[in-house]
């Protein structure tokens, strides 16, 4: 191992040490500001680590940093594609940070370790997003789970708890699930690395008829994509959603929701795009199916809730249909727009990051005081906390995908890239997308409607601390930004989908 | 030479102001509002000085010609934010900041004392800030967003005290009618962004107005000839019907004398000089578009001849001294359009810039009256002369103007149009130009009869009671009390505040026309070369459309009809007889109530159209189908939405166990559909 392997990997250690850190700081202070302010600032040292590679990686031309004769060449490339979900999860876990200012102060102990296993999980999603290669991408994946699944059940009730409990067993079996996948993948090529497994899948001869090539084939993508599933909260897999969400800190479930998730997608990209670039004919129709079926459970069963944390689970699992509406839209080789799906996806996931949080900081800080996450409760919110009740109204438009919010510049993107794969299968699934659009904005209003037109049971006016404020604010600009002008981020988007085309 | 931050500073300032005084001085409360008014003066004051630089330095053969900035990439068509600084723009900024610096510094007076005063001056910054980014733009997509926010910001100046029903429904009425004309552009600009392929391959942005220029300019010319025929004439429409909509002219024209219901520094600066000018300004911009057309130009110019006569005679009968102006601007706006129809792109252009400065003018003098009298009803006043002579003296400058008496700035420009008419140089048929001279010439007449009425009215003879007398009035006759008339009479002169700003526009309105004079003037600026104003708007254009050499004998017929017109209303309504209590023309009958109602439009537009034919037939054929068929098709989806929410969550039992199992039936039913079906 090398300086420069050193060099490579050190974002990833800057924020794994800080994770440490926090823990031990948490052993010699009681003063949980400053474990806040900690863990935020230590933020600075893997985002200027992460700002180093990017600037080496323009000056330098290449596609990717990691060079011949490094340790870890074909294990994790650092790219730009690594780079934008560094930066998309650092800034994420930052907000979550920020806004739990509040909600650590309620507990008695293990406030450093809150942090902690929270900084670790964000280490194992930035690892996941660089993994290239079978090994990698499992190590990375239970690095991100586990310290999830602690978190889940942090707090001392039984909803905590049994939340923690359904993550953990939920995901060990599609932990297992997968790795039967990667074992099959490994015994038809052999090699768990995703460039060689792509060689080997376009030399291996088609037998027959039968879709990807061979019935292993078949069983490895299905297997693999079970654990994804679980990973990106797609239906039919996205059963423990609901029943973590509600039970588990709210702060953790605004991490889980974004970054996890996005890390996830990551992953998704990178194994299909590059592993299984020779089968795209084959999986995208596989994608497209699951992107139906999550949108469309998703939003049915939003519907039905009152606990807006659990309606959020449901929101997810939708918003996750839409994504892979982007992953399914492979365009032909060779096309000039070909980084089109790719890209959209990440617009997307940055789109869903900033509404998001935004929707989760109002809904801590509400749940916070009035002690409750029942719908119901939020009447007369616009009263009570005009600036929460604004902001997380302002996140639910833009979850509905109206303008000029975030979401709804990615959802023209998305559909666009799945118009112009030209497939009718795919016009279909955008016409699915738009129907579910609209049902969507039914359960998304009536939170609005509940909280500007009900009158309040209670008159208290409740507010956070300002590190919340900020935050809050923080997320709403960004949100309005990404709609407003989102050609930054979306040249920033089309760089980084492109490395998914030149590995393949 | 500016730099190019310097420029966006003309309009940044503005916006800051707005933004300040919204978000800081108003939360402060009435302690600070004062602040608010000096904030609006500085940033439009040094917003002033920068424009005349600009148009000093591109008089000088200064180019500025800055990339603009891209906002949105859609392909082959580019919405980008940037400035578009041509003669026309230079001009149109110099009058804007200008005539608004002048109008927040007069408001100090007249809004002293208003409750809502912070309110006030951020409702003019805003307006002050979108009017200068309509002028600046250069993307369509730009200057329709500005477009809009300048109808907005005008929507809440009518409306500003709102809680005045009249105010609130003049403020809805404008909001409503201008909208009709505005999808008319919002068409045209879809339109241009539906032909962006065809733009692309000539390396054209569809949505880049100096890129529109080229595009319909015909191929012969050194175009690129891809807009013509047909389509290029509903493009001309479309965007006529927005700059109709906004600038008052026939049919849309019913907005704006309702639209005297706001404050009347509002009036002068939205109503007379600026916005209803960016009707005039929009078809100006893009005069080389419409140019190409004859059948277009042909309808810009008779609708503008008509309106401006038709405007005229409803100016005959009205008895508020603000309603007056109010004609009279749809008049004049009139007289613009016809000289953009007939081709005299520097005349109309000329006369906007001047119609700014007296027409600003005369509405400050309104204010100033109704300070004094405490109503704006002429019927009510008269014999102000002596109480308020600094009034009067700069009413009578604007009037002269306005009726274009040599050698006042109005003469200048209306003159030219007239000239410009008649000589019918332009794409359209010369009957056709002639016929829009004599409109214009008969405009002429009513225009200085309406005029001297109003100067007669209000500032000769003997007072007759004011706001006092009138609400006394209303009140024995049993109607509910006119708004905007108090009971506070106090004849005497406004404050320095109020006339220091009426001087200066008066100054303005005496000699702007020395700026397009055909003989090169030596002033204290140094050497106004010859026509030099209608010269710089020429140099805008690629083929510059020049200035005829003056003409004396228009002049003389001009200033004869004009000065006939005066004699008329000085027999009418002052000597040999004074005016007493009955208004002469009243005597007219028939003629005089049709046009006292306005020609019966406003009850044909809200009680036929609306009411009728909107509100009873087409509006309950939609409630029909929306009740049984559309209510019918959501409520099924909701319903289908509902159960199958319910039902599908009996599958979330909650029991871990199931959830892999589930999960696993999932990837189960994946593998088999894909054998079946692979």
């Amino acid at each position: 191992m090398t300086a420069y392997d050193l060099y490579l990997v050190s974002p990833y250690l800057a924020l794994a040490a800080l994770a440490m850190l926090v823990i031990v700081a948490d052993l010699v202070t009681r003063r949980t500001g400053l474990l806040v302010g900690l863990a935020f600032v230590g933020l600075a040292a893997p985002a200027a680590l992460s700002a180093w590679q990017l600037a080496d990686l323009t000056s330098s031309g290449a596609s990717e940093l990691t060079a011949e004769g490094s340790v870890i060449l074909y294990t994790l490339s650092i790219d730009r594609f690594a780079l934008f979900f560094n930066f998309l999860i650092l800034a994420a876990v930052g907000l979550v940070v920020l806004v739990s200012n509040d909600y650590v102060r309620r507990m008695e102990r293990l406030q450093g370790e809150y942090f902690g296993l929270m900084l670790l999980s964000a280490t194992g999603m930035m690892l996941l997003a660089a993994a290239n290669e079978l090994i990698s991408i499992y190590i990375a994946l239970e690095l991100t789970t586990l310290p999830l699944a602690a978190l889940a059940a942090f707090l001392p009730n039984a909803r905590s708890s049994e939340a923690g409990m359904k993550f953990l067993i939920v995901g060990a079996i599609s932990s297992a699930v997968m790795l039967y996948g990667m074992a099959l993948i490994y015994g038809f090529t052999g090699s768990t690395r995703l460039d060689e497994i792509a060689m080997a899948l376009a030399a291996s001869p088609q037998s027959g008829p039968l879709p990807f090539g061979s019935m292993a084939v078949l069983l490895a993508v299905v297997l693999l994509l079970a654990g994804f599933g679980f990973k990106m909260s797609a239906a039919p897999f996205q059963m423990w959603v609901p029943d973590v969400y509600e039970g588990a800190p709210t702060p953790m479930v605004a991490f889980l929701s974004v970054a996890s998730k996005a890390a996830a997608f990551a992953l998704v990209l990178r194994v299909f795009y590059i592993g299984f670039d020779a089968l795209g004919g084959d999986w995208w129709v596989l994608l497209a199916g699951l992107a139906a079926l999550s949108m469309t459970i998703g939003n049915l069963v939003a519907i039905a809730q009152r606990n807006i944390k659990r309606m959020f689970g449901y929101s997810t699992i939708a918003h996750a249909g839409y994504i892979l509406v982007g992953v399914a839209a492979v365009a032909t080789v060779g096309d000039e727009s070909a980084t089109f799906g790719p890209s959209s996806v990440l617009f997307y996931l940055a789109a869903y990051t900033a509404a998001n949080l935004t929707a989760f900081f109002a809904i801590v800080c509400i749940g916070n005081r009035i002690n409750s996450d029942e719908i119901e409760d939020y009447a007369g919110m616009l009263r009570r906390a005009p600036f929460l009740a604004i902001a997380l109204a302002l996140a639910l438009i833009a979850l509905i995908g109206v303008p000029p919010t975030s979401i709804f510049i990615a959802k023209i993107y998305i559909f666009a890239a799945a118009i112009n794969t030209g497939e009718s299968l795919m016009t279909w699934l955008v016409i699915i997308g738009v129907v579910n659009s609209v049902v969507s904005a039914y359960y998304y209003l009536r939170v609005i409607k509940v909280m500007f037109l009900q009158p309040a049971i209670h008159t208290e006016r409740l507010g956070g601390s300002w590190p919340v404020n900020v935050a809050l604010g923080v997320a709403a600009l960004c949100m309005i930004w990404l709609g407003v002008a989102p050609g930054a981020i979306l040249g920033v988007a089309e760089q980084a989908a492109v490395v998914l085309l030149v590995g393949g | 030479m500016l730099t190019e931050s310097l420029v966006w500073a003309i309009f940044l300032l503005p916006v800051a102001s707005f933004l300040l005084i919204g978000l800081v001085i108003r939360p402060l409360g009435p302690a600070f509002a004062k602040s608010a008014g000096y904030i609006t003066i500085a940033a439009l004051g040094i917003g002033f000085i920068l424009s005349v630089w600009l148009l000093r330095s591109s008089a000088h053969g200064e180019v500025y010609d800055f990339a603009p900035y891209l906002w949105l990439d859609l392909g082959s068509a580019a919405i980008e934010v940037g400035l578009l600084l041509d003669p026309l723009t230079n001009v149109m900024l110099v009058v804007v900041t200008g005539v608004s610096l002048m109008v927040q510094i007069y408001s100090m007076g007249y809004m002293d004392g208003d409750e809502s005063f912070a309110r006030y001056y951020a409702y003019m910054s805003l307006f002050s800030a979108s009017m200068i980014g309509l002028v600046l733009a250069v993307n369509v997509v730009q200057m329709y967003v500005f477009w809009e926010l300048v109808g907005l910001s005008s929507y809440l100046l009518i409306g500003f005290w709102h809680d005045r029903p009249s105010a609130a429904a003049a403020a809805k009425k404008a909001f409503i009618i201008t909208r009709i004309g505005d999808v008319g552009f919002l068409l045209a600009i879809i339109y241009l962004f539906f032909q962006a392929d065809g733009f692309a391959a000539h390396g054209l942005n569809a949505l880049h107005i100096p890129h529109i220029w080229e595009a319909a300019a015909p191929i012969a010319a050194g175009g690129a000839g891809i807009v013509a025929g047909g389509a290029l004439l509903w493009l001309c429409l479309g965007l006529f019907a927005g700059a109709a909509g906004k600038s008052g002219q026939f049919p849309l024209h019913t907005w704006l004398p309702d639209a005297m219901e706001g404050p009347t520094p509002v009036s002068a600066l939205i109503h007379a000089a600026t916005m209803v000018a960016a009707g005039v300004f929009l078809v100006g911009r893009f005069f080389p578009v419409f140019a190409e057309s004859e059948t277009a130009m042909m309808v810009v110019a008779l609708i503008g001849a008509f309106t401006a006569v038709f405007a005229a005679t409803m100016g005959l009968a009205a008895n508020d001294i603000k309603r007056v102006m109010a004609y009279s601007t749809v008049s004049q706006l009139g007289y613009m359009m016809a000289a953009l129809g007939v081709g005299a792109y520097n005349a109309a252009l000329f006369h906007l810039f001047t119609h700014a400065f007296f027409k600003a003018l005369l509405f400050l003098g309104a204010g100033s009256v109704n300070h004094a009298a405490g109503t704006f009803n002429m019927m009510y006043m008269g014999g102000l002369r002596k109480a308020m002579p600094g009034t009067y003296w700069l009413t009578v400058i604007g009037a002269l103007s306005l009726i274009g008496i040599f050698p006042l700035a109005g003469f200048w420009s209306k003159d030219e149009i007239l000239l410009e008419s008649w000589l019918a140089g332009g794409p359209v048929p010369a009957a056709i130009s002639l016929l829009v001279f004599a409109m214009l010439l008969v405009g002429v007449l009513l225009t200085a009869f309406y005029t001297f009425r109003m100067v007669h009215l209000t500032f000769h003879g003997e007072f007759r009671g004011g706001g006092e007398r009138e609400l006394h009035d209303t009140e024995e006759a049993g109607e509910p009390a006119p708004t905007g008339v108090t009971h506070h009479v106090h004849l005497g002169e406004s404050p320095m505040v109020m006339v220091i700003p009426m001087g200066i526009l008066g100054f303005s309105a005496v000699v702007a026309g020395w700026l397009a004079n055909p003989i090169g003037v030596n002033s204290i600026f140094g050497l106004i070369p010859s026509h030099w104003l209608t010269e710089y708007f020429a140099s805008g254009l690629h083929d510059g459309h020049h200035a005829p050499p003056f003409s004396i004998a228009i002049a003389i017929i001009s200033n004869a009809v004009a000065i006939g017109g005066i004699g008329l209303a000085v027999l009418a309504y002052a000597w040999p007889r004074p005016f007493l209590a009955t208004d002469p023309l009243s005597r007219g009958g028939i003629l005089h109530t049709l046009l006292a109602q306005r020609y019966y439009m406003d009850d044909l537009y809200e009680g036929v159209i609306v009411g009728r034919v909107f509100y009873r037939t087409v509006a309950a054929i939609t409630d029909w189908i929306d009740r049984n068929i559309v209510d019918g098709i959501v409520g099924l989806v909701g319903w289908v939405s509902r159960n199958m929410g319910s039902l599908l969550a009996l599958a979330q039992n909650g029991q871990v166990q199931t959830y892999p199992l589930i999960a696993a039936a999932g990837g189960l039913l994946i593998i088999v559909l894909y054998l079946a079906f692979g």
